[in-house]
Parts: C-alpha cells; sequence; structure tokens
C-alpha cells in the first residue's frame, strides 16, 4: 500500500521531468497546444468568472465585518484584496482548470490509451508525451496565468462594489489602503502559483490518463482519481508557497 | 532487404502469471513467418515484445545489434522507425481521418511534400480497397475496413520488418484471399521481414516461409513450414484440423481426465491421410519474383539433416516441384525502398 503510493509517487516526478525535457524538443506541436489551450479556456473562463463575483464579495463581506469590529475599516480594501489576490484567486483557478480542463484532458488521453492509439504512436517511433503531453500541460498552465488575472481583478471588483454598496465603505478608504497594504510581489506571487498550479493540474491529469487500469471503467476511475489527487497536492503545495511567501517578502503594511 | 529478428530466451509474465517463457527463434531476413497459436497464448504479447511495447524480464530481442528489451529508449525508438505494426483492432487516431491516419507516418518522418503525400496514401488506400471512405473517421466505417486501414497505416513507410497481428479476422473469405496475395505482393516488393499472427488456415497454409506455434506457454515449434505442416504433435494437427479432439480445449488447457477420456474413445481415431502441402502463393505477374525465396532455399537445404524426416520429404517434394516450374532463376534484390 504505502510502497504502491511511492511507486506512482515517483511516476508521476518521472513524468514531470520527462515533460520538462521534451518541452524542448523539436517541432513543438502548436496546433495542438492552440486547440488545447482554447478547448481549456472555454471550459473554464465562464464557471471561473460566476464563481469568482461571489467570491470576492464573501471575502470582502467577511474581512469587512472583521475590520468594522476591530476598529480597523480603513484597511478593509487592502486586506480583502490580499486575500483574493494572495489565496482565493489561484486556488479557484486550480480547482476549475483541475476539475473542468484536467478531467478531460485525463479521460481523452485514457481513451485513447485503451484504444491503443499511444502505443500505436510510440510504434510509429512518435513520443505521445511530447505529441500529446507537451501541449496539454503548457495550454493548462498558460489558460491558469491568463484566468488568474481575470479572476483577480472580477474578484477585486466584486469586492469593491460590496464593500461599498453593502457596508457602506467610501471609495476613497477603499483604495488608499490598497496602497498601504499590497505591493506588485503580491501579484507576482499570484501569478506563480496559478502557473505551478496550472503544471501540477496538468502532469497528474495526464499520468492518470496514460495509466488507467483495465478498460472504460479504468478511465472513468483514472479520472476521478486526477481530480482527487490534483485537489490535495494543490493545497499542500499552496500551504508551502505561502509560507515560503510570507517569509522571505516582507509585509509592506508592518 | 529485410533484417534479421532475433530473439533469444525470452520470457513474460503479468504479475504471477506466467505467459510463455525461453522464446528462441530467429525471424530469417526477408522471408515471410506465420505464428499460430490457440487464443489467450501470448501471441499479440510477443508481437509487441519485439517491437519494445512490451518488456518481457529475461531474454533479448535484437535487431541490428539493438536490444528492444533492454536496450537505451533511444536506440527502441530509432529502430521502431524500421517497423510496420497493424495492431488486432487497428488502432487507429480516432480524432484522424484515414486519409490522416494512414498519412500521419509520412508527415512525422519524412519531408515529402503535401502533393507527394496525397498521391503515396491514396495509393496504399486503393491497395486495401478503401477508395471512398478516406475521408471518414474510424468510427464511422466497419471492424473489417478499420483493420484495412491499419494496415494501409503500417506499410506506408516502406517498413523493414512488418508485424501483423491477425490481419484476416473481422475480413470475409474473399478479402482474406485479397490480403494473402497482398502481403505475398508486399514482400515481393519491399524485401520485408513479415512477421504475421493469424487463425486463418488458409492464410497459414499459403503464404509463410516459416511458421510456428505458441501452446502452454512454450514456443511449440519454429521453422520451415513444412516442419510445422507434417509435424505429429497432437497439438499442432488438431489446430490445423480444426478439431475438438486434442489437448486444446475451450479454456487454454484441457482437463488431464477428459483428455484420457477422449484418447479411449475410438470414435475419435479417425484415420487421418498424409498432409497436403499446398504450393505457396506466387507474387502478381508484373512483380519482381520474391528475394527471400531463393536465401530460403539455401538455408533450409543446409539445415535439411537436422529436420525430422517427413518434413525432409515434403521439403525435396517441393523444391522438386518448384524446380520443374518456370520459376526466374536471377531473383532482383527488392526495389521501392
Ligand atoms: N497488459 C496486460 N496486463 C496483464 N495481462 C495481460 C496484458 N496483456 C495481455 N495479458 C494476458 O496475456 C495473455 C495473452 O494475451 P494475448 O493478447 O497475447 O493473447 P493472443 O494470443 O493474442 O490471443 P488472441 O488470439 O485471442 O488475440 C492473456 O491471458 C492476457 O490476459
Ligand atoms: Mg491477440
Amino acid at each position: 500500500m504505502i510502497t504502491g503510493a511511492l511507486r506512482q509517487t515517483g511516476r508521476l516526478f518521472a513524468l514531470a521531468a520527462e515533460v520538462s525535457r521534451a518541452v524542448f524538443r523539436r517541432p513543438f506541436q502548436f496546433r495542438e497546444f492552440i486547440e488545447q489551450f482554447w478547448f481549456v479556456a472555454s471550459v473554464t473562463i465562464l464557471p471561473a468568472a460566476l464563481v469568482s463575483i461571489p467570491f470576492g464579495a464573501v471575502i470582502a463581506l467577511q474581512v469587512g465585518s472583521l475590520t468594522q469590529q476591530l476598529g480597523a475599516q480603513s484597511f478593509t480594501g487592502g486586506a480583502s484584496v490580499l486575500a483574493v489576490i494572495q489565496q482565493a484567486s489561484p486556488l479557484i483557478v486550480a480547482l476549475l482548470i483541475a476539475g473542468a480542463g484536467g478531467s478531460a484532458i485525463c479521460a481523452d488521453l485514457g481513451s485513447r490509451k485503451i484504444r491503443e492509439e499511444l502505443d500505436a504512436m510510440e510504434v510509429m517511433g512518435v513520443s505521445p508525451v511530447q505529441r500529446l503531453v507537451v501541449p496539454r500541460v503548457l495550454a493548462t498552465m498558460a489558460v491558469a496565468v491568463l484566468l488568474n488575472g481575470m479572476v483577480s481583478v472580477v474578484g477585486t471588483l466584486g469586492g469593491y462594489f460590496f464593500n461599498i454598496v453593502l457596508q457602506g465603505g467610501t471609495p476613497g478608504a477603499y483604495l488608499s489602503s490598497f496602497s498601504a497594504l499590497a505591493q506588485l510581489p503580491d501579484l507576482y506571487i499570484s501569478e506563480l502559483k496559478a502557473l505551478i498550479f496550472g503544471f501540477i493540474a496538468g502532469i497528474v491529469a495526464a499520468h492518470r490518463g496514460l495509466n488507467p487500469r483495465g478498460g472504460p471503467k479504468g478511465v472513468g476511475d483514472a479520472v476521478n482519481q486526477s481530480v482527487v489527487i490534483t485537489f490535495m497536492l494543490l493545497f499542500f503545495v499552496n500551504m508551502v508557497l505561502t509560507g515560503i511567501y510570507l517569509q522571505i517578502v516582507p509585509p509592506k503594511g508592518g | 532487404m529485410g533484417i534479421e529478428v532475433v530473439v533469444e530466451g525470452l520470457t513474460m509474465s503479468f504479475g504471477k502469471q506466467n505467459i510463455w517463457q525461453d522464446v528462441t527463434l530467429t525471424l530469417p531476413a526477408g522471408e515471410v513467418s506465420v505464428m499460430l497459436g490457440p487464443s489467450g497464448t501470448g501471441k499479440t504479447v510477443f508481437l509487441k515484445s519485439l517491437i519494445g511495447l512490451l518488456k518481457p524480464q529475461q531474454g533479448r530481442v535484437l535487431i541490428n545489434g539493438v536490444d528492444m528489451v533492454g536496450g537505451a529508449e533511444r536506440d527502441i525508438y530509432e529502430t521502431r522507425k524500421l517497423f510496420g505494426l497493424m495492431f488486432q483492432d487497428g488502432a487507429l487516431f480516432g480524432s484522424m481521418t484515414l486519409f490522416d491516419n494512414i498519412a500521419f507516418p509520412l508527415r512525422e518522418h519524412t519531408r515529402k511534400r503535401e502533393p507527394e503525400i496525397r498521391r503515396i496514401v491514396m495509393e496504399r488506400i486503393e491497395l486495401v480497397g478503401l477508395l471512398g471512405a478516406e475521408g471518414k473517421l474510424p468510427g464511422e466505417i466497419s471492424g473489417g475496413m478499420r483493420k484495412r486501414a491499419g494496415l494501409a497505416r503500417a506499410l506506408v513507410l516502406d517498413p523493414q520488418i512488418v508485424l501483423c497481428d491477425e490481419p484476416d479476422s473481422g475480413l470475409d473469405p474473399v478479402r482474406t484471399a485479397y490480403l494473402s496475395q497482398l502481403l505475398i505482393d508486399l514482400n515481393a516488393r519491399i524485401d520485408a521481414t513479415m512477421l504475421i499472427v493469424t487463425h486463418n488456415l488458409d492464410i497459414a497454409a499459403t503464404v509463410p516461409d516459416n511458421m510456428g506455434m505458441f501452446f502452454r506457454r512454450n514456443l511449440v515449434t519454429f521453422g520451415p513450414r513444412e516442419v510445422l505442416l507434417t509435424s505429429d504433435e497432437p497439438v499442432v494437427t488438431q489446430f490445423l484440423a480444426g478439431r475438438r479432439e486434442g489437448p486444446i480445449g475451450m479454456s487454454e488447457e484441457k482437463d488431464a481426465a477428459l483428455l484420457a477420456a477422449e484418447l479411449v474413445d475410438p470414435a475419435n481415431h479417425r484415420p487421418s491421410g498424409p498432409p497436403v502441402i499446398v504450393p505457396q502463393l506466387e507474387p502478381s505477374p508484373g512483380l519482381p519474383p520474391r528475394a527471400a525465396v531463393a536465401r530460403r532455399r539455401e538455408r533450409v537445404l543446409g539445415m535439411l539433416d537436422s529436420l525430422p524426416p517427413a518434413a525432409r520429404a515434403a521439403i525435396r517434394d517441393t523444391y522438386a516441384r518448384g524446380a520443374a516450374a518456370p520459376t526466374p532463376s536471377v531473383p532482383r534484390p527488392g526495389s521501392g525502398s
């Protein structure tokens, strides 16, 4: 059981290494990349936008109510924006990419595997990793970064709107607290997180898709596992990244 | 000219299940070989091991000095470009039309321009009788058509080693006869080393130079076709006759008790005359003679003393008959590749 888990982990890392190497191998599958990018973007943009407005609102309201009790209303804007950009946005993006994009990638690769298409490709001297997995992983990474930008903006606007309209905050205070607490590295770490989460979602989906057990039922199980494994990995990696960031980047307001 | 494939002491297991053990054989360069065996004896696994898709636990598969089992991944990838493998289920790319499927190896491995690719692909499509279906997706055609498209894709680069996994299953008898001719013509044209896995007794009787058979986790025999066709091994005779009586049962091995009961049952002792060996197919008119024929003749006559008497007689018979027939005496080396 434990050795099994370790072995799977090892294979996951091996695939990650193989993908990283294959990224630089020519010819780059540009068309496949565009198609996958478009596909992943199309299944994630709308849900991301719809989720980010209420999410931004919830955070703004919660933070607003807290700061009110603490008598620190002037920091509402900055605090809620930081929470949205640094934590909420990359996680929303990652969950959507894993749930909507990754599951489709996993199912696609898995069914190709059981139809022996991938074997056929290897037999013809073409590496399925270079040909299929690399464009997919790059696509999930690129979509994650773009989507993260979008969710950050929409979430911030949502928070702003609810704070001003529902909690009677003033636009001026909201904006000035922004510059008091937030700094550019907050945006960088957010995008970096999104990039890494996109990579993880792509790799896990590909790994599960390339190794389904048995027939079509195995593909269904693989999709299921890929989503669950990605979620667990994401929350863990998020914790590590957040810890490191808070250690090495000095907070601005302090 | 084809390439010799040398298999040494190959043993394969999936977990605790042993598939076959200690398989040793040589596919002579440019000759056509057929592998028989009841369903589930690991013929497909054997083909996949030859090409390095599955890795047997022991043994080697040597092609041009590259070990397809334990060699470096990079060498294996290079060596695979010499192969054409036709999968049992076609293994076509579901998202591509038949045309794109067949053009795939050309687009990947050659710098040919699109008009030239189109010419070659359409020629192959015509060869396997799929003209008019080239725009369809694999999901929109019949099983037999998928197999023929898989064959066309395997052959499009004029490979030096051709592996076919049950090319006939799903085809009607007429198409199977055409297919036999197609395989022989292909061999005449490009002198490729070929291994065909099949259950079809017509193909087995008319196409190969060499035959082998898997049974009970072993390679029962492999050698010139006369050896297997004249063999008195119960497994072989049962398989070639398609009888129920014999060691092969519905599940791979029969109960020993059942087998013993069958042996004493007088109804099962039907007289069987001496096996009749039908002549091998010749290439279609207009094609060069098969370069492998002369090589095989030399090879087989050289090993005659080591063969069982029945096989020896059959071989002498074949070549005596062959000498009388008007066979062109100067085989040209394979053209086209
Ligand atoms: N990937 C695999 N994992 C585990 N067992 C396998 C795998 N592939 C094949 N086997 C087992 O190996 C055995 C041989 O399978 P194989 O497909 O080679 O049979 P075959 O001789 O080609 O039969 P058929 O004539 O029906 O195609 C079967 O018992 C099968 O269960
Ligand atoms: Mg098979």
